[in-house]
């Protein structure tokens, strides 16, 4: 059961020997469809996880190194508390900026909700505080002790709250995507192993002949290897060359899109599904050799 | 080259063939008679290890065949030449190609084996070298299956019922060809229960007969 043996056979080729095996067959093209079809969700489900990779690092990476302090108070004490909190956060270690929002970064945040024509100035809107942090970040709790002393009305939202189920949620998603490659890839290998089953009860005499020849079981179980390896490897390589065509026609990712118009690949993501068909050729390769080598197994 | 000593094989409790002790030497002719269902072929299927002995020993080659794996099997098969009633081919591949079939599994290239044409002229299949074996008569098969038993020239072949779907004239034309190979050397063992054969065979070697029944293996008279 030489498995260099028959890897090296796989890459050369056996003219001679691939013929002992009768081309046709329903196993065949059911293993080529199986593999298509099969890498083609392979694309979608490695994209998926990719963008969802890449929003748990966004959310993660973005949001982690900001904050907010929202400040409410009697207008007259509004400019006072505001450069009190100011000042607090300049001497407070791990802040590395902080500025007030202007009335009209203000309205552009309210704007989604209550239309343009927003008069900030005449509602009891909170000040805003944008805090952009060192990546070391400050202490949250010593910070809120020093608010609360220099600027009662100021409340520190570090973000944390609704951060941490985002980027929780964007993992799940990314761990899912993996997960249904390899539901995939198991699949795949299920359906290799039937279809060369299949294909190896429908040839028993060839089988026998074979053996009464004096053929080898590696030698037998080759012929069927490189011909399901074969037939996987062209079918994932359509599905999958299919699969990266349809994520590459989806719609661009605008500023404001959502998740699912940033769902396909970027920059050294687009090389991922080349991965694909080596991957099912391998799978098919070591499902046909076992499911070969246990049917020989049964004849003398 | 075949060397049995008590062996026994049974599928069930109770054997099919028992106490065979039996050394087929190099060069010699053998047939093997029986009724039907008495083990012959169960007897031949021991001599090339289709099957196993269940009780004694049966030495093949003078290794034991009990202790052969998978691939020493393979190997010992490519020194035994076998010629069934019911010769199975390759159907998808033309006769030609199956006659070659030893010598491919072999990885040895069979297009350029002189003998291989040679071999398909002497058993007068020169014309049909490109049908497939649905196509060929049953003679064909037989003669096919025959080259297919001898291309690699093996040391012993065993033919069990070569002649049973032929006509006479060519059960002797097969015979024919197994006198002369065994005039070459090979060892021959054939199991019939067609009498007429064997005493056409006497007059050409020197055959011995053994006789299987009731599960025993005996030397038959030489009155056959």
């Amino acid at each position: 059961m030489s498995v260099a043996g028959d890897i090296l056979g796989l890459l050369k080729g056996e003219a001679q020997a691939d013929r002992v095996v009768p081309r046709s067959g329903q196993a065949a093209r059911l293993t080529l469809a199986v593999s298509g079809a099969m890498a083609f969700l392979a694309v979608f489900a490695l994209a998926l996880s990719l963008a969802a990779g890449r929003l748990a690092d966004r959310w993660a990476g973005a949001l982690a190194q900001s904050s907010t302090i929202r400040l409410s108070a009697p207008e007259a004490e509004m400019e006072a508390q505001t450069w009190a909190v100011l000042t607090v956060l300049e001497q407070t270690p791990g802040v590395e900026s902080a500025r007030a929002l202007s009335d009209d970064e203000q309205r552009a945040l309210l704007e989604p909700w209550f239309g343009p024509d927003l008069p900030v100035a005449d509602l009891p809107v909170p000040r805003l505080i944008e805090i952009v942090e060192t990546p070391a970040g400050y202490d949250a709790e010593g910070l809120r002790a020093r608010l609360a002393a220099e600027a009662p009305g100021a409340v520190l939202d570090d973000h944390t709250r609704w951060r941490r189920p985002l980027v929780e949620a964007a993992d799940r998603l990314r761990l899912l995507g993996w997960l249904s490659l390899a539901l995939i890839l198991g699949s795949t290998a299920a359906m290799i192993t039937l279809a060369a089953q299949a294909a190896l009860a429908s040839n028993e005499q060839v089988l026998r002949v074979l053996r009464l020849v004096g053929a080898r079981d590696a030698y037998i179980a080759r012929a069927f290897v490189r011909r399901f390896t074969r037939r996987a490897l062209t079918g994932a390589a359509v599905g999958a060359g299919l699969g990266t065509l349809a994520i590459a026609l989806l719609p661009r990712a605008a500023a404001e899109g959502a998740f699912l118009t940033g769902l396909g690949f970027a920059g050294a993501g687009w090389l991922w599904p080349l991965a694909i068909p080596p991957l099912a050729a391998v799978t098919a390769f070591w499902a046909t050799r076992i499911a070969a080598f246990r049917t020989l197994r049964g004849l003398r | 080259m075949i060397d049995m000593q008590d062996a026994a094989f049974g599928y069930g409790a109770e054997p099919i063939l028992s106490d065979m002790t039996l050394r087929l030497a190099p060069g010699s002719f053998h047939f093997l008679t029986g009724p039907s269902g008495s083990g012959k072929t169960s007897f031949l299927k021991l001599c090339y290890a289709e099957l196993l002995a269940t009780a004694g020993r049966v030495t093949l080659f003078g290794e034991d065949a009990a202790t052969l794996d998978r691939d020493r099997i393979a190997l010992t098969r490519q020194r035994i030449g076998v010629v069934h009633q019911d010769c199975e081919f390759l159907d998808h591949l033309p006769i030609r190609d199956n006659i070659a079939l030893p010598l491919t599994v072999t990885g040895r290239d069979a297009g350029q084996d002189a003998n291989l044409n040679e071999l398909i002229a002497w058993v007068g299949l020169s014309p049909r070298a490109r049908a497939r074996p649905p196509e060929l008569s049953g003679g064909e098969r037989q003669r096919a299956a025959l080259a297919r038993a001898i291309i690699m020239d093996p040391d012993l072949i065993l033919a069990d019922e070569p002649t049973g779907n032929v006509d006479w004239e060519m059960s002797l034309r097969l015979l024919q060809l197994l006198c002369e190979l065994n005039k070459m050397g090979k060892t021959i063992l054939i199991a019939t229960h067609d009498l007429a054969l064997i005493r056409a065979a006497k007059a050409q070697v020197q055959a011995r007969v053994l006789r299987i029944a009731g599960g025993r293996l005996s030397t038959a008279g030489a009155d056959l």
